[in-house]
């Protein structure tokens, strides 16, 4: 069977019970309740899956909370990318028979840090060496650092970065789930506080508690399942990494690895820009929606802020895009791939709160460890 | 919280103990002569083991900026602008631009830039300062 006819799918798909603040829970019981509600979503239990994968903990660890004995096993940890990149993994594992269903799971107390791991700098590793001294530590003055050559480059400026949140936050406002959904302003966002210029504080991402989880099988396996009417297939996936660190991804004005997965998505899926009907680009700040739409090629060079101010990107447009909120309006647990993929599935199933019309194609862009990592997926709710 | 100095390994000693002298050096790759950064073996675009230590000019331009605002209190006494600046000899580094206002209005990108060297806690960090303020 080949992996990118569409004959590999998601079955079932869900997110925690709620998003946002969770202090109740525990980060691997926040991977167990969204494993639970994906489950209930195809129809099945922990005894119809032998395949996991998740970062941390790690999957032999959340096998073993949720009581499956599973044949394979996944940790790639590339950041919040990774369960893009698992689902491509999972896919090649069901294709070739190495497993039958397949469990991705993401759980993160990243606002409440209830059971989380204390994360150590190791000073010794050459970010340790080479970043970390120089005040290079947190996501917002790390992540941050290529934009202002990628916004002097096209004669864009802060105001560019404001208009790609005011475009996000319109989806947020009708989405009950969505963290931040006042409805907002280019000079509300400029006027915010500035976490690191030329960043403000609503083109950062919020910092919330949740996961999600979903099942990656065959078609064939699938029409026994809840979901059979609706399965997603998955069309196409690519992953690439670059630079291990932010300093050295070489040209700062484009991200190399969002060009090289998605270029190979959508070689496999047989697809261009064209062909997609809706889109998912990973913002843990607002630069990323603007990288993304013209490395990936919805876009030409210098053309990403001028398409987002005509409103392209907003419900009603050609490319409804961060259809959730993203991570500046949704949620954003630290790692916030997932949801991405979510949203994409949500979508495509007919189900989003804020649903998009005519939705058959939707195309996932996943970013890891500020510039380093990036995986990317082409959905359908049909088979080509 | 401390403030994270970096811990040298041994393909990077040589890295630190010349700026502890004040002394900036970036390794060249013989087999495809290209200068290369953060310091390693071999070379990281063609592989080769063939590879030398060469003292840098410490002329270097900005190439992209952030001035962090909320900057971890054992970061307080330090310049708050985390910059990528690229060496004459062609590789890019993190440092923090000094001697120059933290406003966007101070710092235009391309501009030329001269390594300087500032002790912290007792490790000595190379950082850049504008060229003409030299
Ligand atoms: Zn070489």
């Amino acid at each position: 069977m080949a992996l990118h006819d569409g004959r590999v799918v998601i079955a079932g798909a869900a997110e925690t019970t709620t998003v946002g603040v969770r202090p109740d829970i525990s980060v691997l019981e926040l991977h167990a309740e969204a494993a639970r509600n994906a489950l209930d979503d195809a129809g099945l239990t922990v005894a119809d899956i032998d395949g996991v994968s998740t970062t941390r903990p790690s999957p032999v660890e959340v096998a073993h909370h949720l009581g499956i004995q599973a044949r394979w096993f996944d940790g790639t940890a590339i950041g919040g990318c990774s369960y893009i990149a698992h689902v491509r993994h999972a896919a090649a594992a069901v294709a070739s028979g190495a497993a039958n269903a397949v469990l991705v799971v993401h759980g993160e107390s990243g606002r409440s840090r209830v059971g989380a791991e204390v994360r150590m700098k190791d000073t010794s590793s050459p970010a340790g060496q080479f970043e970390h001294p120089f005040g290079a530590v947190y996501p917002y003055a790390t992540f941050t650092l290529p934009v202002m050559r990628f916004l002097h480059d096209r004669g864009y400026d802060q105001e560019s970065l404001a208009r790609v949140v005011v475009a996000q936050r319109k989806w947020a406002i009708d989405n009950p789930r969505a963290f931040r959904r006042k409805p907002i302003t280019v000079e509300d966002v400029l006027s915010g506080p500035e976490i690191a210029y030329p960043f403000t504080k609503d083109m950062c991402c919020v910092v919330t508690d949740g996961g999600g989880a979903l099942i990656v099988t065959t078609e064939e396996r699938a029409r026994d399942m809840r979901t059979a009417n609706n399965l997603v297939h998955i069309l196409g996936a690519g992953e690439a990494a670059q630079a291990s660190m932010v300093s050295q991804m070489g040209d700062p004005g484009s991200f190399g690895a969002f060009k090289r997965s998605s270029a190979e998505a959508f070689a496999t899926a047989g697809l261009t820009p064209k062909d997609i009907d809706h889109l998912m680009v990973y913002d843990a700040f607002a630069h990323l929606p603007l990288y993304g739409l013209e490395d990936l090629g919805f876009v030409g060079f210098g053309e990403s802020a001028d398409f987002i101010a005509a409103g392209h990107t907003e419900p009603g447009g050609s490319l409804p895009m961060n259809t959730n909120g993203g991570g500046m309006s949704y949620t954003h647990t630290g790692m916030y791939g997932m949801f991405a993929m979510q949203e994409s599935i949500r979508q495509l199933r007919g189900e989003a709160a804020v649903q998009a019309p005519d939705v058959e194609v939707s195309f996932v862009q996943g970013v890891g460890l500020f510039f380093s990592a990036a995986a990317s997926l082409v959905l359908s709710n049909a088979r080509p | 919280m401390s403030l994270p100095l970096p811990t040298p390994t041994p393909d990077t000693q040589f890295f630190w103990d010349e700026v502890a002298e004040n002394r900036l050096n970036v390794q060249y790759c013989m087999d495809c002569a290209r200068h290369y950064f953060y310091p390693r073996s071999h070379c990281r675009f063609c592989g080769s083991g063939d590879v030398e230590w060469r003292l840098a000019s410490g002329r270097a331009h900005l190439v992209s900026y952030i001035i962090n605002r909320r900057v971890a209190p054992a970061f307080a006494d330090y310049s708050p602008i985390i910059a990528l600046v690229e060496l004459e000899e062609g590789v890019t580094m993190m440092s923090n631009i000094v001697g120059v206002e933290a406003d966007p209005a101070a710092l235009t990108l391309d501009m030329p830039l001269t390594a300087v060297f500032e002790e912290r806690e007792g490790r000595v960090l190379p950082v850049f300062t504008p060229a003409e303020a030299r």
